[in-house]
């Protein structure tokens, strides 16, 4: 036998019990939960709050966790348990935005380099090596504070951060495929370039794409959170998880739990997402996708 | 005392469709200088048996039985002491001599590895001995050659320089599991020559295993056809090619096409295809497929019938097949 | 018949010569190259099979590649029904694929473990774009059924088919445009020998039910035997003697046959069944 490429196989989805296997691994389920959880603040933000985030109640500003302000108040007497919730929005729309952008122009690009090669390869992979030469936060601190501080413009910043990532990894999966006796089947019948990309590498490297993506996401929670922190991301009076953080390092003494709250809330999001893509590696793991 | 005796060898291993019996009580006895040759197709076992006598076992896998190597139980051994034995006292090469060597490592280091190892040899020492191990295996131009990497040889080179690290310090027994499977024809020949060989020359014991009744005819004196996890017939290379009782061996036999065949000839073939071991019958494991099957095939597992010559058969109808047979040809 | 059909034969090979370019080793001087194959020539006629015989690195597979247009040759031409493949437009070659087919050697990775086998089979079809989808899901199973696999097998994934039967499915869609000339390269070498005789005899079957030609690349004689007329021995990307089997391994001529023919190991014939 000759495949010696170990990476994900998209196969694995077909074997009978792939849900079995997946709600019996332990990162699969933890990190499914937190992201679930995550996915959840923000759906019920959308119609729901305890408070409204931008309410200022200034004679209960610092209060600790109580009966009607769940996890207490901040400077300005907003409820920090709404806060979170519409925050986790932010973090999201960043998260999708950002990945989809790396996703949908950094895999067209590496499934352009594996299926022309020569010339064509080695400019998109120079290219990418010349991106991913420069340092992802410090780029992205850099373009906001050339092109302004917003949401907009940290999606954007983040976002090209994630098509020379995308565009290895698929150049990478994409050149194993291509080497497969089925992709020569594919020629042999007089299928043409695009068509052999779009229906045989893109299926089988699907399951790379999908461990990547979660990956991405978890970086991009946190870079967002990174660049509200200092000012520069989402802006008020929109809550940010980031922004919080800087917030409540004034108030540290007075109420840490300030600090506590929106910390936990990256963290779990960054680990729920982290262990799920661990999870689908392990599930989509060629030795126990062979059958026989 | 032989050197090696294995009885009723059952191993159990987790498949995806839950645990099932790999091997299904095997029984042989190899001695000093002796060459075995096991012969069949996927899935019979003979690979994970020849595992079973290194310990190279998944982890999860369930051997039960004895396994006595030269009067030392190995069935249940730790680890530590099973890496005394093997590479020492065992020595095994392996059928793709593309990946079984490390291509980071230069020849000298991996052939030189075992001897560091077990005999507790310096460098320099080592690497004399490993220069007399490579001429002997016949690497043309050893001496400049040592400090080469794997990449650097050939197919038939690197299985050379495999077998080298197979014999390194002297073993016992040499474990050759489709040593020529991945060669070209000509080079399958010298390496069996090579290998059959060194056998006479250091007196050690071989187990061969091969699916080319070809190779096994002519490299070992006894051999064991498995099929299913057992054993169904054993006996002298020369009379179970001569008698070829049992059903699968002759089918086997049949299902080879013959170079100067007449064109235009069907080839015999074995009705069905091998099961998933999960779904092997209970009595003999090759009950329907076998053409002669009869409801106490899939029942009971035949015992075996001894033949003239120390060769066993395992089945219930070999009187009335012989018969058939004969009156046929 | 007309006087030109007797005239050209199916495949004609003329000097094929095929040599590749290796990475830079210095930095001037000309580029190190493999010289794969070194001039090879012949014929396959319509409705007989031609048997290469060769060893690793004999051009072989090289041959089998520029036959099936999957790479071009460095000088030589490749015919088919008169028609240079090489010199087809993209167009032109992708509709003359329909003539000719071919069958990998790795069961395991010749077909896609994402697409059912009802999609795999039909693939060449779909590639001439000249079948419907319901067209093509009926001409993949009466391919199928022509390999003795079943209707209810379409729908399934290759990773639920033993090694015989994918290899099976790989006939099925070589067959399905209803080719002239099947190149099949080591078709049954990763089999088990009991699986092997029953691939043989259903491509001995397809033979003479379809008079399909196979141009069948082996490293193995007796394959080669079974299933061709003629057989040609290459190495060193030349080919050294060609003739019918029966002929060449009876009374070989270059002295390279004779290697490769003594070093098939040989098992003792005959020998009587269980003495009472």
């Amino acid at each position: 036998m000759s495949s010696t490429v170990v990476a994900p196989s998209a196969a694995a989805l077909k074997v009978p019990g792939f849900w079995r296997r997946a709600l019996h691994h332990r990162s699969f389920v933890i990190g499914g939960v937190l992201t679930l959880l995550l996915l959840l603040a923000a759906a019920v933000s959308l119609v729901w709050t305890p408070w409204s985030p931008y309410e200022m109640d200034m004679a209960n500003k610092l209060k600790p966790p109580t009966g009607s302000h769940w996890l207490g108040t901040d400077t300005y007497g907003r409820d920090v348990a709404s806060l979170l919730l519409v925050g986790a929005r932010a973090s999201i729309l960043v998260g999708v935005i950002a990945v989809g952008i790396g996703l949908v122009v950094g895999t067209a690009l590496g499934l352009l380099a594996a299926a022309k090669r020569g010339w064509v390869e080695e400019a998109i992979m120079r290219l990418t090596d010349f991106s991913l030469a420069f340092p992802a936060i410090l780029s992205a601190i850099m373009m906001t504070a050339v092109f302004g501080a917003g949401i907009v413009n940290a999606i954007v910043a983040i976002g090209i951060y994630n098509i020379p990532t995308f565009a290895r990894i698929t150049r990478a999966s994409a050149n194993a495929i291509w080497s497969r006796e089925y992709i020569a089947a594919a020629r042999a019948c007089g299928k043409g370039s695009f068509s052999i990309t779009m229906q045989h590498v893109l299926p089988n490297i699907s399951a790379v794409l999908i461990v990547q993506i979660t990956i991405r996401f978890a970086i991009a929670i946190l870079a967002e959170a990174a660049l509200s922190y200092l000012g520069l991301g989402t802006q008020p009076p929109q809550p940010s998880w980031g922004r919080m953080l800087s917030e409540a390092q004034t108030m540290m003494f007075q109420s840490p739990l300030l600090a506590v709250f929106p910390g936990m809330a990256i963290a779990m999001a960054v680990l729920g997402l982290n262990l799920l893509g661990d999870g689908l590696r392990d599930l989509l793991d060629p030795r126990l996708a062979r059958a026989r | 005392m032989p050197l090696l005796q294995v009885k009723d060898l059952h191993i159990e291993l987790q498949t995806q469709r839950g645990p099932a019996e790999a091997v299904r009580g095997i029984d042989f006895t190899l001695e000093r200088g002796e060459t075995l040759g096991i012969v069949g197709e996927s899935g019979c076992g003979k690979s994970i048996t020849v595992m079973s006598l290194m310990g190279l076992l998944p982890s999860n896998a369930k051997v039960t039985g004895s396994i006595r190597f030269d009067d030392t139980e190995l069935v249940g051994r730790d680890e530590k002491d099973m890496c005394q034995i093997r590479g020492n006292r065992i020595g095994m090469i392996f059928q793709e001599p593309m990946t079984a060597l490390n291509p980071v490592h230069t020849i000298v280091r991996q052939v030189g590895e075992p001897l560091r190892l077990h005999r507790g040899l310096s460098k320099a020492e080592a690497r004399k001995e490993v220069l007399a191990l490579l001429e002997r295996v016949g690497i043309p131009d050893a001496a400049s050659r040592l400090d080469a990497y794997p990449h650097q040889f050939s197919g038939g080179q690197r299985q050379r320089i495999g077998i080298a690290m197979a014999l390194a310090c002297g073993p016992d027994l040499l474990i050759a599991d489709e040593p020529t499977t991945a060669l070209d024809v000509t080079i399958q020949k010298q390496i069996l020559e090579l290998i059959q060989s060194l056998v006479q020359e250091r007196g050690m014991a071989l187990i061969l295993i091969s699916h080319d009744l070809g190779v096994i005819a002519q490299t070992v004196s006894k051999m064991l056809v498995m099929y299913g996890g057992s054993v169904v017939e054993s006996g002298p290379t020369e009379a179970v090619f001569a008698r070829r009782a049992h059903p699968y061996t002759q089918g086997l036999f049949a299902a080879r096409p013959a170079l100067g065949a007449p064109r235009g000839v069907r080839l015999a073939t074995i009705r069905g295809s091998v099961p998933e071991l999960v779904d092997l019958p209970k009595g003999c494991p090759f009950a329907g497929r076998c053409s002669y099957t009869i409801d106490a095939c899939q029942t009971t597992r035949p015992p075996a019938t001894m033949l003239p010559q120390d060769h066993a058969v395992r089945c219930i109808r070999l009187e009335e097949i012989a018969t058939k047979v004969a009156v046929a040809s | 018949m007309s006087e030109s059909a007797l005239a050209s034969p199916l495949l004609e090979v003329t000097d094929l010569v095929r040599h590749y370019d290796l990475p830079r080793e210095k930095l001037f001087g000309p580029l190190p190259t493999v010289k794969a194959l070194n001039g090879v020539s012949f014929k396959v006629e319509a409705g007989r099979s031609l048997g290469i015989v060769g060893e690793s690195g004999s051009g072989k597979s090289t041959i089998a590649r520029l036959v099936m247009a999957l790479d071009t040759p460095t000088s030589g031409s490749v015919k088919l029904l008169g028609r240079d493949l090489h010199t087809l437009s993209r167009s032109e070659l992708r509709t003359a694929r329909r003539d000719f087919q071919m069958v990998f050697q790795d069961p395991y990775g010749s077909l896609d473990p994402r697409q059912t086998v009802a999609r795999i089979v039909a693939e060449p079809l779909e590639a001439l774009a000249e079948a419907s989808r319901k067209e093509q899901r009926e001409r993949a199973a009466e391919s199928l059924a022509a390999v003795g696999l079943r209707s209810t097998d379409m729908d399934k994934y290759p990773h639920e088919f033993s090694g015989g039967q994918r290899q099976r499915i790989a006939i099925a869609r070589a067959l399905i445009t209803r080719p002239k000339l099947i190149v099949a390269d080591e078709p049954v070498s990763a089999l088990d020998v009991s699986v092997q005789a029953q691939v043989l005899n259903l491509m001995q079957d397809l033979q003479q039910q379809f008079g399909v030609s196979y141009l069948l690349i082996s490293h193995d004689l007796a394959v080669v035997n079974h299933l061709c007329d003629d057989v040609c021995v290459v190495w060193k990307g030349l080919i050294v003697e060609q003739g019918p089997p029966g002929e060449l391994f009876r009374n070989a001529q270059h002295p390279y046959t004779r290697t490769l023919l003594d070093a098939v190991p040989r098992t003792p014939t005959g020998g009587t069944l269980l003495a009472a």
